[in-house]
């Protein structure tokens, strides 16, 4: 069970150019918006045609620029799930179902009545897409999609029109209908927490490149790229210049940093991640800068700070973010004087 | 008044709703078929069909019956291969009322398809694809009935123009009465000859037959609604 991808397609302005490979399970794309992640998508379905490259699905080849191979959509027949779930505006989600499935319409009953209990959508049968929640419309396309049993399944931006509570109630009840699934799943978001939950790996997109491919819970831990490092959400990256194998200058706040690991040549910027960041209140000497506070935001969980070098008004300012609960409790609800930079958790990238 | 009602030649009435329906028919596929193919064309393309298919719309009519007759006059080639080889004549015949209304009442079909077709979501005809389904019940399931509401106002307007053309009819297909002399017809040769009651007759007659027409069709078209919210 396998799919390869290996795609370059020229747009003016715009350079898409990716290869990555899914073996059984699921596999994400995390990029930005206009990256080229629904693209890339379009490509695999055969909506949009590459310039050159390969797309193969368990042995099929569905596009191959060299032996001028390019299957119709139809004969590709992988499962799409649309930003907008593209349900047929006038069939009741029980026609939607039904036309996805071939054979005579009396035949077609018995399969859609099954379907529709295993989505959870009895009676709402008769109702018309723009009778259906968000959330009952996306189980009726995931129903639509699966009854012809596609290979492949692909989500483009499956929660996007979704919010709060609900998003967190689908994203549950879509993982327990997606464990049924045996097939591959290719997923496409810009949300690191959607891709995190779903996926056992993950592709990164930036500005339509692959830059980086691997596990999801290695790319997390430890970003490699600069970009990689930005996609997954960390805030604080600076420049840096080398100073010994196991020190630099992080030239964006002017402070000199200790590594654990060693600096490599190639090494060329370092990252922390805000909620990583050790408030102090007396110098600690190694790692620990004396800040200013330089704005604060909150969330309903969490205190969002920024604060700058205090010896140098002109760096970059640095985020930290802290639980709300343990920072109280530790009686210091204070903004510190000192921010120590702790050793395990700054990431060496390119 | 009455006099004039009872001694009536009612045939125009017959001709004209014959004429329209048939026109209707024959501009409603070609419409559609028109703006499928369009569609597809590149973009200079596009402009230059576009605007050739729209010429009837904004021409005099007198310019398409001037066309149609150099097409079909039996003095001219075309015309006198049809009559030759298929013994058919469209000079001063029903068949010459139909093409001249169909003629100049495809560019609404045309158009109002068109726009339709644009209008609907790439997304839908794309999951469509992915879920197997042929271009042809794509076509015909998803895409039309969505674009519903568009052909059916775009076929009413071709009816209503069908049924009250006048210019291209007159030089194509004469002033036949039983045979070619639709409701406009009869309108203008009555008024031109003085008689203006039974001219008023007709245009009553007309009036009342292009309301009911056009409001029988707007309900048909819009019962068991489409279900998308449609801008108030």
């Amino acid at each position: 069970m396998a799919l390869q991808v290996d795609i370059k397609k020229k747009f003016p302005g715009f350079y898409l150019e990716t290869a990555f490979e899914i073996n059984g399970g699921c596999m994400g794309i995390l990029g930005a918006s206009g990256c080229g992640k629904s693209m890339t998508l379009k490509c695999i379905a055969g909506i949009e045609t590459p310039d050159e490259g390969r797309i193969v699905l368990n042995g099929r080849t569905f596009y191959d620029s060299q032996k001028k191979i390019n299957l119709r959509t139809q004969e590709r027949g992988v499962g799409y799930l649309f930003q907008n779930y593209a349900l047929f505006p006038t069939m009741t989600l029980e026609e939607n179902i039904a036309i996805a499935i071939p054979g005579k319409n009396k035949e077609k009953q018995g399969t859609v009545q099954a379907v529709i209990r295993q989505f959870r959508l009895e009676g709402l049968e008769k109702r018309y897409p723009s009778e259906l929640s968000g959330g009952q419309q996306q189980r009726g396309a995931l129903a639509r999609m699966l009854v012809h049993k596609p290979e492949l399944i692909m989500l483009d931006e499956p929660f996007s029109a979704l919010d709060g509570f609900l998003k967190d109630v689908l994203q549950l009840e879509m993982l327990e209908l997606l464990q049924q699934y045996e097939g591959n799943v290719l997923m496409v978001s810009h949300n690191r927490d959607e891709i995190f939950k779903f996926c056992d790996s993950m592709t990164l997109l930036s500005d339509g490149r692959g830059i980086l491919t691997g596990s999801v819970r290695e790319i997390f831990e430890m970003p490699k790229k600069m970009e990689a490092a930005r996609l997954t959400g960390c805030k604080n990256i600076s420049a840096i210049t080398k100073i010994g194998e196991y020190q630099l200058l992080a030239l964006d706040w002017n402070m000199i940093l200790n590594t654990r690991e060693k600096i490599g040549d190639h090494t060329a910027f370092v990252g922390v991640r805000a909620h990583r960041l050790m408030p102090a209140w007396e110098n600690t000497g190694e790692n620990t800068m004396k800040i200013v506070q330089d704005g604060y935001t909150e969330t309903p969980f969490e205190r969002q700070y920024l604060f700058r070098n205090a010896k140098d008004e002109n760096s970059s300012r640095i985020w930290w973010i802290a639980d709300k609960e343990k920072f109280t409790a530790n009686g210091e609800g204070e903004f510190p004087p000192y921010m120590k930079f702790p050793k395990e958790h700054l990431m060496l990238l390119e | 008044m009455s006099e004039i009602v009872q001694n009536l030649d009612w045939s125009p009435l017959w001709i004209s709703l014959k004429t329209g329906i048939a026109a209707t028919i024959i501009a409603f596929f070609l419409g559609i078929f028109a703006a499928r193919w369009v569609m597809k064309l590149n973009n200079r393309m596009k402009w230059i069909v576009d605007s050739l298919f729209t010429l009837p719309l904004v021409l005099p009519p007198t310019v398409a019956g001037f066309f149609l007759l150099l097409l079909f006059s039996l003095r001219r080639p075309f015309g006198q291969f049809l009559m030759i080889h298929f013994n058919i004549r469209i000079v001063q015949t029903w068949a010459g009322c139909v093409i001249a209304a169909a003629v100049i009442a495809f560019p609404l079909m045309y158009r109002n398809a068109r726009a339709a077709f644009e209008q609907v979501d790439m997304n839908m005809i794309y999951a469509a694809r992915t879920l197997q389904l042929s271009e042809w019940i794509i076509f015909w399931k998803i895409v039309m009935p969505i674009a519903r509401p568009g052909i059916a106002s775009g076929a009413v307007l071709t009816f209503a123009r069908a049924l009250g053309e006048y210019g291209a009819t007159s030089m194509l297909a004469g002033n036949i009465l039983g045979k070619t002399r639709t409701i406009s017809i009869a309108i203008a040769s009555e008024t031109a000859a003085g008689n203006f009651d039974v001219a008023g007759v007709w245009v009553v007659v007309i009036i009342l037959v292009s309301f009911g027409m056009v409001f029988l069709i707007n309900m048909v078209s819009h019962r068991g609604s489409n279900p998308v919210e449609r801008w108030k």
